[in-house]
């Protein structure tokens, strides 16, 4: 396959491999704070390439396994209401709420459709004049153009009965977090697809004020070892800055135009995520001039205060301090067919990478 | 029969619409003296030695894809099913779930395909059962087949893998996860550049050749709906002995990777319904290897693994790029009636 294989080279992978354990001294822990980073590393059997001196741990890198339970809560009692169709991702149809998940409710009637796109929601508004569309918005600054996008085109369509359920929220404010809470790692694998739209320079102050090197990654083996390499020279020579691996695909400036609507569209607003709890400036709210589209403050609904489950370590698991495999509950009471967290639920989420692919 | 024709509700009833459709479509086309008889039940033979018995039904969308249909699938289907347990297949019966307003020219044609594969695999069809159910109960059509086979002596143990152990070699005799995306592209018409044809085949007369030859076959399976990744997961669960795969040994056809590659599947669970894993004593490996890739079924066949003593019970696949990763049954379905 062209454009693939190349990544996929052996001789080069194994080449690197060696360069990384010659030139690797000191214990260097980085972290991948991408879901896609999380199921390549462990799809190709990365870490099994790497020296002893190198350690790769999961950050809060899957926007299904950050997000609180009180949005599932949220997005299941709007489905009780009358006339409204949820729109949604795969990806969030079995995440566990607090009693309940999108795909029970769905078995019990709840109009719930799964949609690749927010145009199909956008499509379903459309063929269903007479109900109430709501699209659960949902993913970092990858996602969160698409469904600025679907606001504006609704709003030029005049297509009042769509709404969207935020949950987007952006990348830096977590991985200054993680730093400020002291938690142990050298280096950031920075998130190939959310630099396509950011660019690479909103992590600049990781470098600046942290001193840790932040290398923008692709997805192949090659990327990540590559990546990797260049993380422990940043680190072995002490001159951590923000490197672009993926530059066949990544710009220091971004995505201008995606930039732009996600501006025109959101606005910051303090947001929780799971582990690390409520960070300033974190989540994407929808801005005033677009709250004819947003679902919160279109419909009122109460929630009961949300409980995560006792035994799940979620939390700790998103912030690198414990591995998947060191969870009392991984492969025992929480499998990906009967998941207790939302990490075991996600394709992109630690736990349910570590089960499909690195059982000991 | 004319080309316009649909089902009805009649051709299920059990009277005149029935008995002509049996004689008209069935019984020319499946024909054989077993069959003409048109009793309740077939007469089969006199048959020695220890009988395989096994049944399959057919729900595959769309019913014709390419390289098949449902009824070249539900005779190979079943044909497999006893081939891989180390058996003759001989007699097999057929019955058909039919929707009503489904074209007898579609019918015909996948009839006819059933008898083409029959023909091609040496087995008879010799009783049947025809229901229609109204429109919307079902869809198209549904076919279930059963199959009677006779086993090959000393090959009791084939089934449950008891003679499997440690050093033994994986053999598969081709490109894996054909099928899947044949009927995966089919479905969603999906516009891919050089298409893929489902590896759909009737495995007996390759397997045949490899028995009559050979006495060190331990373990066969036909890697049906969760793919190759499924057949090794199970045969290591709860033994005492593990399994290595090499990913770069294991054959998948360049355009079969690419649409893994574009639509987020692994070829390692994509289903097939013309392979058959093979376990074989690592002394006759390289021979029955060379003998399968003599016959057109078996051209492509690889070496791709063995049985190890470490880590019993798991699966690793040693990754392309060198690194190892673990293969494990799929928590849900990757792709719903896709047999």
């Amino acid at each position: 396959m062209k454009y693939i294989d190349e990544y996929r080279d052996k001789e080069k992978i194994l080449s690197l491999a060696a360069q990384i354990k010659k030139t690797s001294t000191k214990k260097i822990r980085l972290m991948e704070v991408c879901g896609g980073h999380t199921m390549a590393i462990q799809r190709f059997g990365i870490p099994d390439l790497l020296p002893e001196t190198v350690e790769l741990v999961s950050g809060p890198g899957c926007p299904v396994c950050v997000t609180s339970r009180s949005y599932i809560d949220k997005a299941i009692a709007y489905s009780k209401l009358p006339n409204v169709i949820i729109t949604t991702y795969g990806d969030l149809i079995r995440v566990p709420g607090s009693t309940s998940s999108l795909d029970k409710e769905k078995a019990r009637g709840a109009n719930i459709r799964i949609v690749y796109s927010v145009l199909d929601a956008l499509k379903i508004a459309q063929d269903n004049p007479d109900k109430k569309v709501i699209f659960l918005g949902i993913g970092f600054e990858t996602t969160a153009p698409g469904s600025a996008a679907g606001i504006m085109k609704a709003q030029m369509a005049g297509l009042f009965n769509f709404s969207v359920f935020s949950a987007h929220k952006i990348m830096p404010p977590p991985m200054a977090a993680l730093i400020d809470e002291g938690v142990n790692i050298q280096g950031y694998i920075g998130p190939g697809h959310v630099s396509t739209i950011t660019g690479s320079h909103i992590f600049d102050f990781i470098p600046q004020k942290y001193g840790l090197g932040v290398v923008v990654s692709g997805f192949e083996p090659l990327d990540l070892m590559q990546s990797i390499y260049m993380l422990g020279k940043q680190f072995e020579t002490n001159k951590p800055s923000v490197e672009i691996q993926y530059s066949r695909a990544v710009k220091p400036e971004g995505n201008a135009k995606a930039k732009e609507i996600m501006d025109e569209v959101f606005c910051l607003r303090d947001d929780w995520w799971r582990g690390l709890g409520i960070l300033e400036n974190s989540g994407l709210g929808i801005n005033d001039n677009y709250a004819d589209f947003d679902a919160e403050k279109i419909f009122d609904v109460a929630v009961e205060p949300l409980k995560e489950d006792k035994g799940c370590i979620c939390g700790i698991i998103l912030k690198g301090i414990a591995k998947p495999t060191e969870c009392k509950l991984f492969g025992k009471a929480c499998t990906p067919s009967e998941p207790v967290g939302a990490c075991m639920v996600s394709n992109e989420g630690a736990c349910a990478a570590y089960y499909k692919y690195n059982r000991e | 029969m004319k080309n316009n024709e649909t089902i009805l509700l009649g051709h299920g009833s059990g009277g005149r619409l029935t008995h002509d459709l049996i004689s008209g479509l069935f019984v020319k086309y499946f024909r054989n003296e077993l069959l003409l008889v048109q009793g309740d039940s077939a007469l089969l033979p006199h048959l020695s030695g220890k009988l395989c018995f096994t049944t399959d039904s057919f729900v595959v969308d769309p019913i014709f894809f390419p390289g098949g249909d449902i009824g070249k699938l539900a005779i190979a289907g079943t044909v497999n099913d006893l081939a891989v347990s180390g058996a003759i297949p001989l007699f097999l019966s057929a019955a058909f779930i039919l929707e009503e307003g489904f074209p007898l020219a579609d019918l015909e044609k996948i009839v006819q395909s059933m008898a083409n594969e029959a023909e091609n695999a040496g087995v008879k069809i010799v009783t049947g059962d025809t229901k229609v159910v109204e429109r919307g109960k079902c869809d198209k059509i549904f076919i279930n087949t059963s199959g009677v086979g006779t086993l090959h002596t000393g090959l009791e143990g084939i089934v449950s893998a008891e003679n499997v152990q440690p050093g033994d070699k994986i053999i598969v005799n081709g490109y894996i996860g054909d099928h899947g995306m044949a009927v995966m592209s089919a479905r969603n018409k999906l516009q891919i550049n050089s298409p893929v044809e489902s590896d759909c085949a009737c495995l007996n007369g390759l397997i045949s050749d490899i028995l009559q030859n050979h006495t060190t076959v331990k373990f066969m399976r036909d890697a049906t709906r969760g793919g190759l990744g499924t057949v090794l997961a199970e045969l290591c669960q709860h033994k005492t002995f593990g399994i290595n795969l090499l990913e770069d040994k294991i054959p998948v056809r360049e355009n079969v990777r690419g649409m893994c590659e574009l639509l987020g599947f692994d070829p390692l669970f994509v289903a097939n319904e013309g392979k058959v894993v093979m376990v074989v004593a690592a002394g006759s490996a390289n021979l029955i290897l060379s003998q399968l890739q003599q016959h057109p079924l078996g051209k492509d066949s690889a070496i791709i693994g063995e049985i190890v003593e470490n880590h019993p019970g798991k699966t690793w696949l040693i990754t392309s790029v060198g690194g190892k990763r673990i293969v494990d049954m799929p928590a849900g379905e990757q792709l719903p009636r896709i047999c």
